[in-house]
Formats: C-alpha cells, sequence, structure tokens
C-alpha cells in the first residue's frame, strides 16, 4: 500500500533530473586550456587563482540573483552595497589598526571576521533602508527599477564620498594573509585561500538554507510562484524584504574580500565590479545559486586563461563567454523556469 | 472586418489643418503655452548664441547644449518611447567621436576624412547595437540594460588599450578641415559687431545638423512605427498578439539611436578638435544622459531640450552656487560637505529619483498637465 503510494507519488512527481552539461563545462575548459597555456604548474597556478576569483565574484552576485529570482526586481545600485561593506573596514581598521600589524594568523583572522561582521550588519541596515525607501514603491516595473536603484546608485555613492572624502584611500592586508604559498613550481596567494574558504562556506550555507530548512523552502516556493505561496497564508513581503537585507548583505561580504584583493577603496569600486556580477549571473540564469556560482568560476577562469594568453583581451572574453553561452542557452546555463 | 481598424476621425482632421510649423514637428508640438515659450526661448538663444553671448566659452556651453539635445533625444527614442535601458550609448557617442578623431588624424583635415570617419562610423554603431539587440533582447529586455552595460564597459577598456589606433587615454587631437579653422574669415565686415570666423561656422553646423536630426527623430516617433513603440511599451505581450514582432521593432529603435548617437558624438569631435575616453566614453557621461531625460521627461522629446539645457547650465553654473553655500556652512559639520560644489551630483540624484516617482514625465510631462491648454 505505501510502496504503491510511494510509486504514484513518484510517477506524478519525477524527480528533478540534475542538469549535468553546464557543470561538466568547467572541468573541460579548465583541461582544455591546459595544452594553450603549456606548462603545468603555470596552468595550476592560473586555476586556482580563478577559482578564488570566482569564488570573490560569487559573494557579491549570489544576493543579487537572489533577490531578483524571488522578487523580479534587478538592484542596479547592488553595487553601491559593496563599495560601502568595502568601507566598512575603515570602521574596524581604524581602532583596531594593531590587529593587522600583528604576526598572529588568529589575531588577523579575527580582524578580517570582524570587519566581515561590521560590514554585514552595516549594509543590512543599509539594504533595509534602500528596499524600503528606494525599491518598494517600483515593485513590478522593471523600467523603474532600473532608473531609480540607478538614482540610489548615485546618491549613495555621492554620500560616500561626503563621509570618506573622495581620495582613494590606502588598506593594509593583514600581516599572516600576505605572501603566497609555494608548493613545488605552484604559487598559491595566502588571502586567495582564505578567500576560497569563505566562498565555499557561503555557498554551503547557502545551498543547505535553501534546500534543507523550511524558510528555503517558502523562498524556492516564492521564486516559482509568489501568489501560491501568499495564498497559502505566508507574508511573502516580509520573506522579501528579508531576503533583500540578506543579499545586501552578501554584498557587503563580498565587498570585504574585494577591498582587501584590491587593497584600495574607492567609491566606485563595487560599480566597476558590477559589470562581471552582470555577466555572471546572466551566464548562470538570473535568479540561480547555482548557476551563479558555476558562472562565477567560468567566468574567472576565463578570465585568467586569457588574461595569460593574450593580455589585452581579458575583458572583451568574458563578453565573448557571455555571447556564447546566450547563443547556446538564451536564458542562461541553469534557467530558472517561472517566466 | 477592416472598417472596425480605420484611424480615428480625428487622425485624418490634423492631417488636412496642418500646416508647415506642423509639418516640420510632425504634428507634435509641445501642447502648452509655457512649453512652447520656454522652447522657442532656449532655441533663439542656441540660434543667436554666437551674437547674444560673444565669448569662447559660452559658445562652448551652448555647443555642448545643442550636442547633448541631439544625444539625449536619441537616448530618449529607446528609453522613453521604446521602454529599454541601454547603458551603452556612450559607447555609441563615443564611436562617432572616434570615427571623426581618427579619420581626420590619419587622412589630414578635408571634408572628405569628415565623411570617412562619419560613415564608418555610423556602419560599425548600427552593426554592434543590432548585434546586441538580436542577443539580448530576444530573451528579455531586461538583459539587454546589463549587456549593454558590459559590452560599454568592454569598450571603454578597449579603447584606452589600443593606444596606436584611439591614442588610448590621452585621446586624439586633430586639425579641423579649413572652413572650421577659427582663422578662417567667410566675410570681410562684422556681422552685428562680431567678426564671423571659422568657429562659427562651425557652432552653426553644429545646430544645423542637431536640427534636422531632431526634427527626424520627431518624425519617426510621430510615424507609425513610433506607434508601435510605444504600444510595445505600454504592453509587450498585447503588440506581440498582435502580430507584431517586437524583438525586431526594439532592435531596429535601438539601431536609430545608436545612429543618432554617433552623429552627436561626431559633432563632439568636431567641436572640440579633440576626442578622448573622458569626453564621449566615460560612465559618467551615461549617468548625465539619465540624468538629463528623466528630469527633462521620458517619452516627449521636448523633454531631451529642457533637460540637456538644464543639466549642461548646472553643471557650469550650479557648482559656483554650492561653493558659495558651502562657504557660509563653513564650521558645522558634515553639512558643509554635503553642499560642497562637488557634490552638485547628489543633489541632481536626489531630483532624480523624485522625478521617477512623481513626475513620471519629467518637466515636460507636468507642463504639458497645466489646465491652460
Amino acid at each position: 500500500m505505501s510502496d504503491a503510494a510511494a510509486e504514484a507519488t513518484s510517477a506524478a512527481l519525477p524527480r528533478a533530473r540534475t542538469d549535468w552539461l553546464p557543470l561538466a563545462l568547467v572541468p573541460v575548459l579548465a583541461l582544455a586550456a591546459l595544452p594553450l597555456v603549456g606548462d603545468l604548474s603555470a596552468w595550476v597556478t592560473l586555476t586556482l587563482a580563478g577559482l578564488a576569483m570566482g569564488m570573490m565574484i560569487f559573494l557579491m552576485a549570489s544576493g543579487l540573483t537572489l533577490v531578483f529570482g524571488l522578487m523580479d526586481i534587478i538592484n542596479f545600485g547592488h553595487g553601491v552595497f559593496i563599495s560601502l561593506g568595502a568601507y566598512a573596514t575603515l570602521i574596524v581598521l581604524g581602532p583596531l589598526a594593531g590587529w593587522a600589524s600583528a604576526d598572529s594568523v588568529t589575531l588577523n583572522l579575527a580582524l578580517l571576521l570582524l570587519c566581515i561582521a561590521v560590514a554585514m550588519g552595516l549594509t543590512a541596515v543599509v539594504g533595509a533602508v534602500f528596499e524600503r525607501v528606494i525599491v518598494r514603491p517600483v515593485y513590478g516595473s522593471h523600467l523603474k527599477q532600473i532608473l531609480v536603484t540607478m538614482g540610489g546608485l548615485i546618491v549613495a555613492e555621492q554620500a560616500i564620498h561626503a563621509i570618506w572624502g573622495a581620495s582613494p584611500i590606502p588598506i593594509p592586508l593583514p600581516e599572516t594573509l600576505r605572501g603566497a604559498f609555494v608548493v613545488g613550481d605552484v604559487v598559491m596567494e595566502r588571502y586567495r585561500v582564505v578567500a576560497v574558504g569563505i566562498g565555499l562556506f557561503v555557498f554551503a550555507a547557502m545551498q543547505l538554507l535553501l534546500n534543507r530548512t523550511r524558510i528555503g523552502l517558502l523562498i524556492r516556493a516564492g521564486v516559482e510562484n509568489p501568489e501560491m505561496v501568499e495564498a497559502l497564508g505566508y507574508r511573502i513581503r516580509r520573506l522579501f524584504v528579508s531576503v533583500f537585507v540578506a543579499g545586501s548583505a552578501l554584498a557587503g561580504l563580498g565587498g570585504v574580500m574585494w577591498a582587501f584583493y584590491r587593497q584600495t577603496l574607492t567609491a566606485g569600486m563595487g560599480m566597476d565590479v558590477m559589470v562581471l556580477v552582470f555577466i555572471v549571473i546572466i551566464v548562470g540564469g538570473l535568479g540561480s545559486v547555482g548557476g551563479c556560482f558555476v558562472g562565477s568560476i567560468l567566468v574567472a577562469l576565463v578570465a585568467n586563461y586569457v588574461g595569460f594568453l593574450a593580455p589585452k583581451l581579458a575583458l572583451v572574453s568574458n563578453i565573448l563567454v557571455m555571447a556564447l553561452v546566450l547563443i547556446w542557452r538564451p536564458q542562461g546555463l541553469f534557467p530558472v523556469a517561472r517566466r | 472586418m477592416r472598417s472596425t481598424l480605420l484611424p480615428p476621425a480625428g487622425h485624418d482632421e490634423t492631417r488636412q489643418r496642418r500646416g508647415p510649423v506642423a509639418w516640420l514637428l510632425s504634428s507634435d508640438p509641445p501642447r502648452s503655452w509655457i512649453l512652447s515659450l520656454v522652447l522657442l526661448g532656449i532655441v533663439a538663444c542656441l540660434v543667436a548664441a554666437p551674437f547674444l553671448f560673444p565669448g569662447s566659452q559660452p559658445l562652448g556651453t551652448a555647443a555642448k547644449i545643442c550636442v547633448f539635445i541631439l544625444l539625449v533625444a536619441s537616448y530618449d527614442l529607446l528609453l522613453g518611447y521604446t521602454g529599454i535601458v541601454s547603458f551603452a550609448h556612450t559607447m555609441f557617442f563615443g564611436i562617432g567621436g572616434y570615427g571623426i578623431a581618427i579619420a581626420l588624424e590619419r587622412f589630414g583635415p578635408s571634408w572628405e576624412s569628415v565623411a570617412i570617419g562619419m560613415v564608418a562610423a555610423l556602419a560599425l554603431s548600427a552593426l554592434l547595437a543590432a548585434a546586441i539587440g538580436l542577443l539580448s533582447l530576444r530573451v528579455r529586455a531586461i538583459f539587454f540594460s546589463m549587456i549593454t552595460l558590459a559590452v560599454a564597459s568592454a569598450a571603454a577598456v578597449l579603447a584606452s588599450q589600443m593606444s596606436s589606433v584611439t591614442g588610448g587615454e590621452d585621446g586624439l587631437s586633430f586639425q579641423l578641415p579649413a572652413e572650421l579653422r577659427p582663422a578662417f574669415r567667410p566675410l570681410a565686415e562684422p556681422l552685428f559687431g562680431i567678426t564671423v570666423n571659422g568657429r562659427i561656422l562651425a557652432y552653426y553646423l553644429i545646430v544645423a545638423v542637431t536640427a534636422v536630426v531632431f526634427l527626424l527623430l520627431l518624425r519617426i516617433v510621430n510615424s507609425p512605427f513610433g506607434r508601435v513603440l510605444q504600444a510595445i511599451r505600454e504592453n509587450e505581450f498585447r503588440a506581440e498578439a498582435l502580430g507584431y514582432r517586437v524583438v525586431a521593432y526594439r532592435t531596429v529603435a535601438s539601431v536609430i539611436s545608436a545612429l543618432a548617437a554617433t552623429i552627436a558624438g561626431g559633432l563632439m569631435a568636431l567641436w572640440l578638435r579633440y576626442n578622448g575616453p573622458d569626453t564621449t566614453l566615460s560612465f559618467s557621461i551615461m549617468i548625465d544622459i539619465l540624468l538629463m531625460v528623466v528630469i527633462g521627461g521620458m517619452g516627449t522629446l521636448y523633454g531631451a531640450i529642457l533637460g540637456a539645457t538644464l543639466f549642461v547650465l548646472a553643471q557650469s553654473y550650479l557648482q559656483v552656487l554650492m561653493g558659495a553655500a558651502s562657504e557660509a556652512l563653513a564650521g558645522i559639520p558634515l553639512l558643509p560637505e554635503l553642499v560642497h560644489p562637488d557634490r552638485w551630483l547628489l543633489w541632481l540624484g536626489i531630483l532624480f529619483i523624485l522625478s521617477v516617482y512623481a513626475f513620471p514625465g519629467g518637466i515636460v510631462g507636468h507642463l504639458r498637465k497645466d489646465p491652460r491648454p
């Protein structure tokens, strides 16, 4: 009886098949680049550096794609949360400059985590205000969303100028995170290892949250059909807002990582990296977290290989990747079913 | 069945009644007394600028206003009439500038070089705009915004890296054809007390081209093609259901808009006798264009005239005012920073957000709602 019922449900609801083809793209690409690069140790170095770069882009892009998937809102002002997260490190680095120059892994990592906590807190609060003041009145109209969030970006960037000054600010990378691990001929910057660790942790946490918890179930259901979730008695608006705030906080986290990577702060740094972020979420499929992850790694790897082989084509290579993916799959690598 | 598809009766009436002015304006007059007066004032000032405001700086401001009127009007065709947001408009502006600059620098200062540069730039712009449109618009209009942003930033990087062709960050300076140089004197006697030179001729070239292309754009948005664009803007699904190929219409609109922007870029380079990444390609110009379109009024080409004029004047003179305010507030924390002359974009940004919420039609839309028709 129960077997039959189980069979009936499984017949009615076929298990969602994992789409392996885009996943296979990453190792295939990496292997294809090997003979072009020629040198094994250079290839390993490039691949590892690309993975780390991909993780940082993923951190910055994941919030945007989630917000889009759930709320159908495209936030062109997302870049400002990246900048804000980066500038938030100054709040911590001011009084705790000693921790950065201390030759202690614990203190340095504690400083990094503290920066991340402060940045995420600040961007979460600003995200909540941004959602309420800027985005809420224009739900449902893409054109107005783009315009208004661009306006929010202009105002917020100018506000950063007014508060922290318009000139670029150098920030020091904590002492023990400088330099690189060298294994044989393979060089791996220490900071990139940390970035990979944090990126993987966030990806795993997001996957667990989205696939194994009740709130994740609601978010996924909201992406598929918001009206039905609302009809079942859940306050989808509140869910929307919390996802927007979480997305902003993730941008802040990405901003901290990006700031220590560049070691210079400018108000426009978020908008500069937004170009890559947009390419990544288009390649991955708007609204798909998994697609965003694969897309980030794909774009970063291609940028690294091309940067090594033909430096002048690095940024154009991203456009090329995007064009090829869109010709192959017009909705991105992992299309989100709705709409 | 055909009888239900006839155009409304009023359509024919306007066609019979229209005179030369209505013909020039494609039967789409400003429709408001105040607006008409303001527009007439601006156009008169621009046409008489060399005689009203002698000196090189006011003339430069007037030329910049003309170029931006054209640039903003062409952007409005895309944003206001078609309802899609492009961030690659400065790329086409830059292509026009570089077309003129490279041709004049390579082939010498002659009218043939100007023609070669302009035609090559127009061809490249049309090709790029069509490629971007067909690649991104066939899925969703929102892809178009993100992809144009990516392509535009790639173009800016490319222009600064290919320094052997584009002059890199330094840009290109070049000589104009003899008739447009300051030393050229077409008239022996001064006219209204002003010596007419090549510089003034160059200014009138810009005014003339701007006027012709602007009226052409006005004709396009009031043609059946323009009506279809507006139908797509209002309800894409419905327009598609009626049998219009939405992707094709949007792509053609983006090509036309790109061509007009290319012409504006060419004019800008001709006036400055220089083209570089900062004058035509930078992202801040893109933001300026957005501000001008929205503050002037989306979906009304007349908004371009108002928006561009107000913005360029504000750019030149608002900062002086804010500098005075900043000095007056010295000593109070943060406030002087907020009204610092460099922060003028902050206030325009706030104005921008408010206009999107409260006045979606911008200044022109607001004036047209005026009780006096």
